[in-house]
C-alpha cells in the first residue's frame, strides 16, 4: 500500500484561519489599506499608493491616521526573504520612475554574462542557455536586502511598516474583508499565558492586500472562502541556499541542471541549481527542486551540500568561507494554477502568493513589484468619493489590468514548460525552445499537474551519497539553522500542524524533506505507524510541510530566520 | 516622578559581530536593535511609573542615549513599550567614546533632564563592559546601586535588592539615584501594536554635543583615554583529549580535573 | 611607574582575585607594587599582601566603610592617587570592584579597560590583552594618559607568591557626601540549595543522551558532589524533562564556569554558543563523532549510565 502525503490531512481547516472581528469596536486598530507581507509585493503597493495619496490629500485623509500600514511577521522586512535572486529591473523602474534609477537600489550589478552546465558525477557540459535563460539587461541583488530598502522607501513615503506581527486571521464580516487578526505573544508550551502576554489585535481596513509569499496563510483561507481557487493544484519547489565569501571573484551567472538529480520520471525530480557573483567578493548558490519528488530519502539541504562538491563548485568555494544559509519554498504551479480571479470585496491578491512565478526563468520579483503597483492603483481608484473597495466588483479593475499586463503574457507563454522538465529546470533541447520561439502555442495539450501531497512515495538508499558534513564545505542542518539567525523563543505554542501518528514512510520524507531539522521519527508504536516529534523553534518557515501533507502557521511574530543577504 | 532610562543602540545579534580591521572599533554597520538589558532597564521604568500613577504621582519616562541619528529606531522601540519621550545625543564627534566620554556626555544629558531616578540595564551586549553606570553616578555626585533584582520605592528614598557573589544585599538611597538593573528584574513587555504604530508620534529629540556644552576634545576618540592597539586571534582552546571508556574512563575523568586542580 | 591594586575582601580573607591581580602585577617587574584594603577592622588582612607581591599596603579603616559599597572606595582610592602619585591602578572582577574601577575613572578622568586577561610592559606604559566579543577576539589595549585604569577578568590566573616588604601605611579618607548617600540595610548569604547557574563556578549539564527524565538524577549527584549547578539543553527542556531555568544555549542562558560537563549531549552549536567560553570542558557521550568532542578538553567516548555513577563515587571517596 502507497503512501501518500494526502492521505494524513494535517488538524487544519482553512477556515481556521477565517474569522469576524471580536475585539470591541474602540479598540480595533484602524487603517486606511492593510497590507500583509512585508516583501517587494507589498513593500511596492505601499510605496506606489504613498506616491498617489501625496498627490490626492482628499483621499488620504478619508483614510484615517494611518492610511497605509504593512504587517511583516519577521523580525524586519527582509528577515524572511530568500531568493537567487536576478532582478528584471522594469517594475522597480516603473515604480520609482522620475524619483530613483536602479542606480538607487541595493544590488550587486548587473549580469554580464552567464553558462549553463549540465552537469554529471564528474563533469560539468556547458551547454548554450535556452532562450527562458537570457539575463542580459537583468540585475543581481539580494531580495532580503531589497526588503529592507523598499521598507524605507515605504515609511518615507508615509506607510506604517509593523514587522513581528504575524496575521493570524483574516476578518470576514458581511460578504467582504474586513482586516486581519495579529497573532498573540507570550504564550507558553501549551498555550497558557505568561507574564508577557500580549493579546492580538484586530486590525480593520478598508481594503486589505494579502501579499504573503508562498505558503500564504491567509491567502490560502481566502481562495477557499471566496472560490478563488484556480483549475489546477498549486504546487512548490523547495530552494535550499547559501552565501558565501569567496577568494576569487565569480565571472558569470551559473545555472546548472543534471547531477545531482535523478533523471528517471519514477523519482520526479526537477530542479536545478544557480550559483550567482554578488560583487567581486560574494557568491550566492542554491539548490531547487519541485516537491513533487517521491523518495523519503531525498533532501534539498543535503542535495545542495552534495551539489558543492562536484568539482565545477569546489573551484568557485575554494578557500571561501560560508556566511550564510535560508530555505524557502517557491510557488511552482505557473499559470494553470492560478487564481480564478485576483480579488474579493475588500481583497486584493498580490505577488507570489497570487501564483506569480515564473519558473522557467526563475523570476517573480518584478512581478510582485508589479502587481503590488497594479494593486495599489486599483485600491486608490476603490477608494474614491461614490466607490467603495467592499462593494462586490469595485477592485474587477485589479483583474483586468493584470490579465492585460506582461506578467500574464509571460506566464502563459510558458504554461507547459514544466512538464517538459524532466532534465532540470533549464533545457538546452529542442523542445523548451520550440515553446518559447512560437510563444506557447506548441506543445498543444495543456499540462495537468499533480498536487505535491497526493504523489505516492517511494524509498530509496538516497541518503548514503549524501557527503557528512565536514564543517568547511558542506555543513550539517542545526549549523545552517544557526548561520540563518533564528533565534526563536522557545517556549511557545508549536505552530506546525501535522497529524503525530503517521506510516513510518511519511515520517522519514518529512524528516528529510525539512531543512531545519524539525522533525524526528520517534520508534514504531506498533501498528505499522511511528510518533513524529516536532522541534517547532528550529523552523525557518520555508513552507515545504504545507505543500506535503501538513500545514505551517506562523508562529509569535518576530520569531523565525532573520535574513539580511538571502 | 520621572524616571530617565540610558539606552544604547547595538549591533543585532545574530549579525555576526566584528571589530573592523581598520578602525579597530567593532562595526556597526549592520542590523542595530536596542540592547536586550536595556529593556529590563525600560520594563522597570513603566513598572514603577504605572506603581507611581496609581499612587497619584505624575510620571514619565525618558529614555537617553548617545549614539548615532539611527538609533532613534532602537529607541523608537522603547517608546512603543510605553516610554513617553527620547532624547538621542547624535553627534559624530562622540563616535568612539569611552567610558570617561561617554559618561561625561551622558551625564550632561541628564543633568538638563533633572530626573528622580536613572536606570541603566544590566550590561551591554557589544561591549561586555558593565561599568557605565558608575561613571555616571560619580558625575552626577548621586549614590548609585548595581545589579539590582527588585527595587522598590518609597516617597523621596528606594530600594534595591540585589544578587553578588556572597549572597544578597539591600540597599537603601535616597533619591535623586543612579540604579543598574538585573535581567532577573522583570520579563520585558512586547509593545502592543498600537504602542509600535503611536511611538513616532511621541516627541524625539536629537541633541549635538555643543547642545549640551560639551566641547569636542571632552567626547569622542579625542576625548578617550583608552586606545585599541591590535587584534588578535584567541588562543585555541588546545587538543582535545579523547578516550574511548573500558571500564576506567570515570577515574581518568578524576585523574585529569586533579591535573587542572579543579578538584 | 607605581601601580595600587584594590585588594577586595570578603570576611576574614582577601579575595582570591585580588590576589592574582597583585602578583601579576608585582611580576611585571615595573616598580613597587601597593595593595589598599578598605573596610573595618581590616589591617590583620595586610599581611597576606605581603606573601603575594606587595612592598606597601595602604590600609584605612573607619566604620563607615563596613559596608561593601563602592563610592566610599572610590573617595579612598582617589585620595591615595593624588597623595602618592599612582600611575596605574588594577582590579579583579567582582560587582563591587567593577563599580568602583568605573567611578573612579569618572572621578579622576582616566581610562579604564576591562575584561582584560593580561598586562605587560609596553606602548605607552602598559598594554592588556583584552578579550572581546564573546571571547572570539584578542584586543591589545592601551592607555593614552595617567592614571589608568585596569579590570582583569575573573579567574584570568590564579595568584602566585611573590615576597615582598608588605610594609602596612594607615590613611583617612575624607569622605563625600553623595558616597555616603546610599547605606547597606541587610546582608545575607545564600544557603539555598546550591548556586544558581549564572554564579556557579561548576556546572554539570544533561542532554538527550540521558535517554529519560529520571536520568537526569545521575548529573544532579555528580553536581551535587562537585558543589555545582544543574543545566539542561533546549532538547531536555522542551520534551519536559527539566524546567526552562536550566536551560543554556542560544535561547537559553550563556554562561562561563570554571568547569562544564557535559553529559550525553551532542554539542549542536545552538548549545555551543551558551557555553563555549567555560574555561574547562568535559564530555561524556556515546557517540564518537558527537561535535562536542571538537571543542571540549576531555571527552569520554562510552555510556554516561556507567560513567556517571562512578564519577560521582570516585569523587566522593577523594572527599572523604
Amino acid at each position: 500500500m502507497r503512501v501518500r502525503p494526502a492521505d494524513h490531512p494535517p488538524p487544519f481547516a482553512p477556515s481556521d484561519a477565517i474569522a469576524a472581528p471580536t475585539d470591541p469596536a474602540d479598540e480595533r486598530i484602524e487603517v486606511g489599506v492593510l497590507i500583509v507581507g512585508g516583501g517587494p509585493a507589498g513593500l511596492a503597493c505601499a510605496i506606489r499608493l504613498g506616491q498617489l495619496l501625496e498627490e490626492s490629500p482628499g483621499t488620504a485623509e478619508r483614510l484615517g491616521d494611518v492610511p497605509v500600514a504593512v504587517v511583516e511577521k519577521g523580525k524586519s522586512a527582509g528577515s524572511h526573504l530568500l531568493s537567487g535572486a536576478i532582478l528584471d529591473p522594469r517594475a522597480v523602474r516603473r515604480l520609482f520612475k522620475g524619483r530613483l534609477t536602479m542606480n538607487d537600489v541595493p544590488s550587486y550589478g548587473e549580469v554580464h554574462s552567464e553558462a549553463v552546465y549540465l552537469l554529471t558525477k564528474g563533469a560539468a557540459l556547458r551547454v548554450p542557455p535556452p532562450p527562458t535563460m537570457r539575463n542580459h539587461g537583468n540585475w543581481i541583488v539580494s531580495v532580503s536586502q531589497l526588503a529592507r530598502f523598499l521598507a524605507e522607501q515605504a515609511e518615507s513615503g508615509g506607510a506604517a511598516v509593523l514587522p513581528e506581527t504575524d496575521a493570524q486571521k483574516l476578518l470576514v464580516a458581511d460578504g467582504r474583508v474586513q482586516g486581519i487578526r495579529t497573532g498573540d505573544k507570550g504564550r507558553g508550551r501549551e498555550g497558557q499565558e505568561l507574564g508577557t502576554f500580549e493579546p492580538g489585535s484586530d486590525i480593520v481596513a478598508k481594503l486589505t492586500v494579502l501579499a504573503e509569499g508562498t505558503q500564504g496563510h491567509l491567502t490560502g483561507a481566502a481562495l477557499a472562502r471566496f472560490g478563488l481557487e484556480g483549475s489546477q493544484p498549486q504546487i512548490w519547489a523547495l530552494g535550499v541556499k547559501e552565501v558565501w565569501k569567496v577568494a576569487q571573484p565569480l565571472e558569470h551567472l551559473v545555472h546548472t541542471l543534471g547531477w545531482p538529480l535523478r533523471k528517471s520520471s519514477k523519482y520526479g525530480e526537477f530542479g536545478g541549481s544557480f550559483i550567482y557573483p554578488m560583487g567581486p567578493e560574494l557568491v550566492s548558490l542554491g539548490f531547487v527542486a519541485g516537491l513533487e519528488y517521491r523518495d523519503v530519502e531525498f533532501s534539498v539541504h543535503d542535495v545542495l551540500q552534495e551539489f558543492k562538491t562536484h568539482r565545477l563548485v569546489r573551484k568557485i568555494l575554494r578557500d571561501g568561507e560560508r556566511i550564510a544559509w535560508g530555505a524557502k519554498t517557491i510557488t511552482e504551479g505557473g499559470f494553470h494554477a492560478l487564481p480564478k480571479r485576483f480579488h474579493a470585496p475588500g481583497l486584493l491578491l498580490a505577488g507570489e502568493s497570487a501564483g506569480l512565478v515564473n519558473v522557467p526563468t526563475l523570476k517573480g520579483i518584478h512581478y510582485a513589484i508589479e502587481s503590488g503597483i497594479m494593486a495599489a492603483e486599483a485600491a486608490f481608484r476603490s477608494l474614491q468619493r461614490g466607490e467603495s473597495p467592499g462593494r462586490v466588483g469595485a477592485l474587477e479593475s485589479y483583474d483586468e489590468e493584470l490579465r492585460g499586463s506582461y506578467v500574464m503574457q509571460d506566464l502563459r507563454e510558458v504554461r507547459n514548460m514544466r512538464q517538459v522538465f524532466d532534465k532540470g529546470f533549464f533545457m538546452g533541447g529542442a523542445l523548451a525552445s520550440a515553446m518559447t520561439v512560437t510563444k506557447g502555442k506548441l506543445p498543444p495539450k495543456d499540462f495537468h499537474s499533480e498536487a505535491n501531497a497526493d504523489r505516492t512515495l517511494i524509498r530509496t538508499d538516497r541518503a548514503a551519497r549524501y557527503p557528512a558534513p565536514d564543517g568547511k564545505l558542506t555543513f550539517d542542518k542545526l549549523s545552517s539553522v544557526f548561520l540563518s539567525g533564528n533565534r526563536t523563543r522557545d517556549d511557545q505554542p508549536n505552530h506546525i500542524r501535522i497529524q503525530r501518528q503517521v506510516p513510518r514512510d511519511l515520517a522519514d520524507l518529512w524528516v528529510r524533506m525539512c531543512p531545519a531539522q524539525v522533525y524526528e521519527a520517534g520508534a514504531a508504536d506498533g501498528e505499522g505507524t511511528v510518533t513524529v516529534e516536532v522541534n517547532a523553534s528550529n523552523c525557518v518557515q520555508c513552507g515545504a510541510i504545507t505543500a506535503k501533507g501538513g500545514r505551517l502557521t506562523p508562529p509569535e511574530g518576530g520569531s523565525g530566520p532573520e535574513y539580511t543577504i538571502t | 516622578m520621572k524616571i530617565a532610562v540610558c539606552v544604547k543602540e547595538v549591533p543585532d545579534a545574530t549579525a555576526r559581530k566584528r571589530i573592523d580591521a581598520e578602525t579597530k572599533r567593532l562595526d556597526r554597520s549592520g542590523e542595530g536593535a536596542l540592547n536586550a538589558f536595556d529593556a529590563n532597564a525600560v520594563e522597570e521604568a513603566l513598572r514603577l511609573k504605572a506603581a507611581t500613577v496609581e499612587g497619584e504621582v505624575e510620571g514619565e519616562v525618558v529614555v537617553v542615549s548617545m549614539g548615532p541619528e539611527r538609533a532613534l529606531n532602537s529607541l523608537r522601540k522603547a517608546l512603543a513599550m510605553g516610554a513617553d519621550r527620547a532624547v538621542l545625543v547624535a553627534d559624530d564627534g562622540a563616535a568612539g567614546s569611552d567610558l570617561v566620554a561617554t559618561s561625561a556626555v551622558l551625564a550632561k544629558a541628564l543633568e538638563r533632564e533633572q530626573p528622580d531616578l536613572v536606570l541603566f540595564g544590566q550590561q551591554s551586549s557589544d561591549s561586555d563592559g558593565a561599568v557605565l553606570w558608575a561613571a555616571v553616578a560619580e558625575r552626577l555626585r548621586w549614590p548609585v546601586i548595581s545589579q539590582v533584582a527588585e527595587l522598590t520605592l518609597d516617597g523621596g528614598s528606594l530600594t534595591g535588592k540585589r544578587q553578588t557573589e556572597f549572597g544578597y544585599d539591600v540597599i537603601r538611597a535616597p533619591l535623586p539615584a543612579v540604579v543598574a538593573v538585573a535581567d532577573s528584574i522583570n520579563e520585558p513587555r512586547y509593545p502592543s501594536l498600537k504602542g509600535i504604530m503611536g511611538a513616532k508620534s511621541k516627541p524625539q529629540e536629537t541633541l549635538s554635543l555643543a547642545d549640551l556644552g560639551v566641547d569636542a576634545g571632552s567626547a569622542g576618540g579625542q576625548g578617550s583615554r583608552t586606545e585599541v592597539l591590535a587584534l588578535s586571534d584567541p588562543p585555541s582552546r588546545g587538543d582535545t583529549q579523547k578516550i574511548e571508556d573500558d571500564g576506567t574512563g570515570a577515574e581518568k575523568i578524576v585523574a585529569f580535573l586533579a591535573e587542572r586542580r579543579l578538584i | 611607574m607605581s601601580i595600587l591594586v584594590f585588594l577586595e575582601h570578603h570576611g576574614d580573607e582577601l579575595q582570591k582575585g585580588s590576589l592574582a591581580v597583585l602578583s601579576k602585577a608585582a611580576g611585571l617587574g615595573a616598580g613597587d607594587v601597593a595593595g589598599v584594603v578598605i573596610g573595618s577592622g581590616v589591617e590583620r588582612l595586610a599581611a597576606q599582601a605581603g606573601a603575594h607581591g606587595a612592598a606597601t599596603v595602604y590600609v584605612t579603616e573607619d566604620a563607615r566603610l563596613e559596608a561593601p559599597l563602592p563610592q566610599p572606595r572610590v573617595d579612598a582610592i582617589a585620595q591615595l592617587v593624588a597623595e602618592k602619585g599612582i600611575e596605574t591602578i588594577l582590579f579583579a572582577q567582582s560587582i563591587l570592584a567593577a563599580d568602583i574601577a568605573s567611578g573612579l575613572a569618572a572621578r579622576l578622568e582616566a581610562g579604564l579597560n576591562w575584561q582584560l586577561t593580561d598586562l605587560a610592559a609596553g606602548g605607552n606604559g602598559l598594554v592588556g590583552k583584552q578579550s572581546a566579543l564573546g571571547d572570539s577576539v584578542v584586543v591589545d589595549v592601551g592607555w593614552t594618559s595617567t592614571p589608568r585604569i585596569g579590570l582583569f577578568r575573573a579567574g584570568a590566573f590564579d595568584p602566585s607568591e611573590q615576597a615582598a616588604a608588605g610594609t602596612v601605611e594607615h590613611f583617612e579618607v575624607q569622605l563625600q557626601e553623595h558616597s555616603l548617600a546610599a547605606e547597606m540595610v541587610e546582608q545575607a548569604h545564600a544557603e539555598e540549595s546550591g548556586p544558581s547557574i549564572e554564579e556557579a563556578d561548576v556546572i554539570v549539564a544533561g542532554g538527550r543522551g540521558l535517554g529519560e527524565p529520571e536520568k537526569f538524577a545521575l548529573v544532579e549527584e555528580l553536581a551535587k558532589v562537585l558543589g555545582g549547578a544543574v543545566a539542561a539543553t533546549r532538547a531536555v527542556v522542551d520534551a519536559g524533562w527539566y524546567p526552562y531555568s536550566a536551560q543554556v544555549g542560544q535561547t537559553g542562558k550563556s554562561v562561563s564556569p570554571t568547569l562544564y560537563v557535559a553529559c550525553g549531549i551532542s554539542g549542536a552549536i545552538q548549545h555551543k554558543v551558551g557555553m563555549q567560553s567555560s574555561k574547562t570542558i568535559v564530555a561524556i557521550n556515546k557517540d564518537p563523532n558527537a561535535p562536542i568532542f571538537e571543542f571540549a578538553d576531555f571527552g569520554v567516548v562510552g555510556d554516561l549510565h556507567q560513567i556517571l555513577p562512578k564519577l560521582t563515587e570516585a569523587l566522593q571517596a577523594r572527599k572523604s
